[in-house]
């Protein structure tokens, strides 16, 4: 197929395929770090930091995530002043090196703190570079799609977020099998960050074969193109009045949507729920890989009922369905509770002895792996300070590494499935939504704005938000969804209220 | 519907003020508690990179009610001849 432009040379399916294939690299590159937060956070600071260490591990996530809306309005003006396709290529550049150089920053043991305030910088690199990414590659397809078919098209690029994370994930568990989980945690973690500069080179390869968009290219022949994006943007106030709907009506809840069936669901599973390492990543693998072609199937659809009402239905479903779901999760791992009628067998305890962080006294660990009944089995560690000053310690028990049985792993799996069903639902039309919404000669820098604010700020800081919430006394382990909830909630409200079903024709004026 | 959109422009307008108010007192309610010991963690810096992310933001969800009540969003452009 052929986009109707008569002055394009490409076929619609290779712009999409260079397009998604280097946002997909990009959303690897900057899921990496989330998915490895647990060991980058035992990696960036003092082994004695315990949770502080992955909160402050988060804030690190979150600041990539916060500073996308500025690599938004950055790239977003050299994107409508110099043309879609440089600047995205441009971007491509950064995430590979700033991903690629995370890889060789030395741990917290080498150089202190220079660790984690280098890897802050190049997070932040990152982020700036994701900003300026999604954007253009957006409006690129978008300005080749054929009329009536934006939606459908638009939606191969919403699929590389969540294959993205897919890979991601696919990486990690492929380098931690392959390498051991202690080889893994002290260097091997490294490997994903450094594989990236491989990908980024075939990306930057492919991308220099492809044409500018037609329409900015017509744009330039007759001298369009603005000569101010960000002042036409936000100081022009029927433009900005459009920013501000497409960020309160639609992009500020489809982030949160997005980010707490992808994100907060595995490290619910994984933190709160202790199960296993690999289960907690196989489980969202197989989640996401049932769930990814519902983008397309929504993003057609959309273009035939329109795209708001399949976006806010997601981000109700989410709002009525999230407590029920993650209160499943709790009670299918709470083991301690289960242990007591069903233990089948507990295995020969296992004793490793280690230095405490303050260097004087030593621990020793005592682990047995239970097995219960219904199949599940999941490992009980009871640690003991062994101080040179004698004194009387309660042992520290703690719950680890807990494997579902056969019917509860299929639910968790259909459970988080579900989840990813609403993120396709409220991410798969929006990129057309937002296209539609603004003119071209600011669509790069004004749809990118409300995209990475609702994407990058509401979304990006569920994981972080929410753990915070948790961590806060008296708090339930279920009280860090309020955020989403609420943010979702108010997001359906106004969308319901302010937002037009109607879809666009046209996007060439 | 354009009445709806109208009031509600109001509701928009109070939310931005409250949203940052509650923030700020959990803010305070929560670093005095680290400070005490009673919570876990000190969540001080955590705290001050949400406000100020949130301020900006909220003050555009201001200014979002104030286009819904002046009547703004009763009509939606249909093309960018009319933005």
């Amino acid at each position: 197929m052929r986009s109707d432009n008569p002055n394009v040379t490409q076929s619609i399916t290779q712009v999409i395929a260079a397009s998604s294939l280097g946002t997909l690299i990009e959303w690897y590159d900057f899921y990496i770090f989330g998915s490895l937060a647990v060991i980058i956070g035992q990696q960036l600071f003092p082994s004695d930091a315990g949770a502080s260490a992955l909160i402050n591990t988060l804030a690190i996530f979150a600041a990539g995530f916060i500073v996308r809306p500025f690599g938004a309005l950055v790239f977003g003006r050299l994107g409508d002043l110099i043309g879609r396709k440089y600047t995205f290529l441009l971007t491509l550049v950064l995430m590979g090196g700033s991903t690629f150089l995370i890889g060789l920053i030395p741990s917290y043991s080498s150089i202190g703190y220079a660790a984690p305030i280098l890897v802050l910088i190049l997070r932040l690199v990152q982020g700036l570079a994701l900003g300026g990414e999604y954007g253009g590659a957006a409006t690129y397809v978008a300005e080749h799609a054929p009329v009536g078919r934006r939606g459908f098209f638009t939606s191969w690029i919403q699929t590389t977020a969540t294959l993205g994370l897919f890979l991601s994930l696919g990486v990690i568990v492929l380098t931690k099998n392959l390498l051991g989980a202690k080889a893994f945690a002290d260097w091997g973690w490294r490997i994903p960050f450094l594989v990236s500069i491989l990908l980024v080179g075939v990306s930057i390869y492919i991308r220099m074969k492809m044409h500018e968009s037609p329409v900015f290219t017509k744009l330039k022949a007759e001298g369009k193109v603005s000569s101010n994006p960000l002042k036409e943007s936000f100081q022009k106030k029927a433009n900005f009045k459009m920013v501000l709907l497409a960020l309160f009506g639609a992009t500020m809840g489809q982030g949160v949507v997005w980010y707490t069936g992808q994100f907060y669901a595995q490290s619910f599973l994984e933190n709160t729920c202790k199960l296993d390492f690999n289960e907690s990543r196989y489980i969202l693998l197989w989640a996401i890989f049932f769930a990814t072609p519902f983008f397309v199937l929504f993003g057609s659809w959309s273009d035939k009922v329109g795209r708001k009402w399949i976006m806010l239905t997601g981000m109700l479903l989410g709002v009525i369905c999230y407590r029920p779901i993650y209160q499943y999760f709790i009670d299918a791992t709470n083991v301690r509770e289960m242990e007591k009628t069903s233990l089948a067998s507990t295995s020969a305890p296992v004793e490793e002895r280690s230095l405490a962080p303050n260097g004087t006294d030593s621990l020793m660990t005592t682990t047995v792996t239970k097995t219960l009944t219904n199949g599940m089995t999941f490992k009980e560690a009871q640690t003991v300070t062994l101080s040179a000053e004698p004194e009387v310690v309660t042992p520290e028990s703690t719950i680890k590494d807990v494997t579902l049985s056969g019917s509860a792993y299929v639910i968790v799996i259909l459970l988080v499935f579900f989840q990813v069903l609403l993120v396709t639902m409220v991410y798969g039309p929006i990129a057309a939504f937002l296209v539609e919404l603004f003119p071209t000669q600011i669509r790069y820098t004004s749809m990118s704005l409300p995209y990475h604010i609702g994407n990058g700020v509401f979304g990006g800081l569920v994981p972080f938000i929410a753990t915070l919430v948790a961590s806060f006394s008296g708090s339930t382990p279920l009280s860090g969804l309020w955020y989403p909830i609420g943010i979702a909630a108010l997001s359906f409200v106004i969308g319901a209220v302010y937002i037009d079903n109607r879809v666009d024709n046209s996007v060439m004026d | 519907m354009n009445a709806l959109k109208k009031l509600l422009g109001i509701v928009w307008m109070l939310l931005g003020p409250v949203i940052i108010i509650f923030l700020f007192m959990q803010a305070m309610d929560k670093i005095a508690a680290a400070a005490e010991g009673i919570a876990r963690t000190n969540t001080t810096l955590q705290w001050f990179i949400i406000i100020l992310i949130f301020i900006p933001i909220c003050a555009g969800l201001v200014i979002f009610g104030y286009y819904a009540w002046k009547g703004e969003y009763d009509h939606l452009p249909e093309s960018s001849s009319e933005l």
